[in-house]
């Protein structure tokens, strides 16, 4: 697939950008489309109820919207609504399976895989199961290319003692795209259950859980457009079924006695209490955007942009990127540095022309050391930028230089 | 002329002063910025009660870089005991610049390290 350019032009169709920004920091989150605001807003005024549980019609409808939203987010990533869970985020749906399926299953002298490349919220929660239940927490490396080894991988599992794989599907920092139906075929194939954490995937690509064959996949809705305070476990069932609930509480139940409780079915199991609403309603609304511009031609839009991006980076003297220069296993994502200017210092001159992009570790101190950086800069795209907003940033950067005396 | 990035600004984050180890030394600390990853240490040497010697070391951005090379020539001759009483507005004065909400933990690491140093008490500068 070459790169070329698209004629998607939806920048309208997102509020903010009445500011005149050069966004680009959508690694961090996205920005929302008018009709997120207003699914979100006409929930509030006309539809509010709690969800589950009253008899009259105005429950109903709130039900009707918020399990609506779940249907339609299920089929939009290839799962089921019974095994569509909500969580608050992508670092809750990774915490729940730590906890409600990593304490059960894995026990002293038992390992847990991760890589060198995870968020703090794919690495943290492993560590502290590990510590807790006497495991060891395992990486596999980086290459300099930014890439995995199923080789490596091959010979960790064939050691026999990992539990656990968890993988990122598309690196915050690198761009890389990993391989993860393969990686959750080789775990399963060990005797391992597989994690993946699509919170960078599942916005800017085709996602199919079920042709992924991973056994839990993981993200969150602010980056796909959606409101914050929403997140998504799918999970396979059977796991599912046989896993304690994470939370306890209301909505969660089948009956409540005064020592013990049976608990609900599939996905309320894993929800208790009240749950984000306005905000299932909200990523349902961005689901429904993301569909009509189809995720085929939003993973085109952003390859070309990245493609751009390396390209007119490329003109700026001193000027590093990090992650694979191949774009088939990139997604939208360049980190980059410039000699002789702090990452800090080029987001603070950047941001006095308008441009946002973020700078500094990423939630990813491990591989910062591994890159050798104490820091990066980051820019990151989704359908509202387009090759203007890159080069608005080759210009700051290059002004950036002029400053330093560079 | 930039507002924030002034000539001598640069010019201390370019060829800050005092910037190394020193061995051996009589206090020391180390800290880093979450926010950022910026991190910067101190090693002291102490005589009659004063700052005879100091050296900062590390990595960050050129505000908090140049916030501990400007602090860095004030500091020497200083009684030790008196550091503990340095604030944030110190710095920030040193500094001649005005320091948004955002950078404030650049230019205040320094004083941060040094005061942990010299007191143990590693709380940010107000």
């Amino acid at each position: 697939m070459a790169p070329f350019a698209t004629s998607l032009d939806v920048r309208a169709d997102f509020p903010l950008f009445d500011r005149g920004l050069a966004y680009l920091d959508s690694a961090a989150t996205s920005q929302k489309p008018r009709e997120v605001i207003e699914a979100m807003d006409s929930y509030y005024r006309c539809s509010n109820a709690n969800v589950h549980r009253g008899v009259y019609k105005l429950a109903q409808e709130a039900t009707d919207l918020f399990e609506g939203a779940r249907e339609r987010v299920a089929r939009f990533a290839g799962s089921e609504a019974a095994t569509t869970i909500f969580t608050r985020n992508a670092t809750e749906a990774i915490n729940l399976v730590a906890y409600a399926w990593g304490r059960e299953h894995v026990g002293e002298g038992d390992e847990v895989l991760i890589t060198q490349m995870e968020h703090h919220s794919n690495i943290v929660p492993w560590q502290m199961l590990c510590s807790e239940r006497g495991a060891t927490l395992r990486y596999l490396h980086v290459s300099d290319e930014g890439l995995l080894s199923l080789e490596e991988l091959d010979e960790v599992l064939a050691e026999g003692r990992v539990k656990l794989v968890s993988v990122v599907h598309v690196s915050n920092v690198l761009g890389t795209v990993n391989p993860v139906a393969e990686i959750a075929a080789r775990a399963r194939a060990a005797g391992a259950v597989s994690v993946i954490d699509g919170s960078q995937a599942m916005p800017q690509m085709a996602v199919d859980v079920a042709e992924i064959g991973a056994d839990f996949y993981a993200w969150t809705g602010h980056k796909a457009l959606g409101p914050t305070g929403i997140g998504v476990l799918h999970g396979r069932r059977e796991l599912l079924e046989s896993m304690r609930p994470f939370l306890g509480g209301g909505d969660m139940i089948a009956s409540v006695g005064f020592d013990s409780s049976t608990y609900n079915e599939l996905p309320w199991k894993f929800e208790a209490g009240t749950s984000a609403i306005a905000e299932g309603v909200g990523l349902g609304a961005a689901i429904d955007y993301l569909d009509r511009i189809g995720m085929g031609t939003v993973r085109a839009h952003e390859r070309d942009l990245t493609h751009y991006t390396l390209e007119r980076l490329g003109e700026i003297d001193g000027l590093r990127t990090f992650g694979p220069g191949d774009l088939d296993v990139r997604g939208g994502v360049v980190s980059f540095e410039v000699d002789g200017i702090h990452p800090h210092d080029l987001a603070e001159l950047c941001d006095r022309e308008g441009v946002c992009i973020r700078s500094g570790h990423h939630c990813a101190q491990p591989l910062m050391r591994e890159l050798g950086v104490p820091a990066t800069a980051r820019a990151s795209f989704h359908v509202y930028n387009n090759h203007e907003d890159v080069d608005r940033l080759a210009e700051a950067l290059k002004g950036a230089r002029e400053v330093f005396g560079l | 002329m930039d507002e924030l990035y002034r000539d001598y600004i640069l010019d201390h984050y370019k060829r800050p002063r005092n910037f190394g180890t020193l061995e051996p030394h009589d206090l020391e600390a180390h800290d880093h910025n979450p926010l950022c990853g910026d991190e910067l240490g101190v090693h002291i040497r102490v005589e009659d009660g004063k700052v005879a010697e100091l050296r900062f070391h590390g990595q960050g951005c050129a505000i908090s870089q140049a916030s501990a090379s400007i602090a860095s020539e004030e500091l020497i001759g200083m009684p030790v005991e008196q550091i503990g009483s340095l604030d944030a507005d110190w710095v920030v004065d040193l500094l001649g610049i005005s320091i948004s909400p955002t950078r404030r933990k650049c230019a205040l690491l320094s004083l941060k390290v040094t005061r942990g140093a010299a007191t143990g008490d590693a709380s940010w500068p107000e």
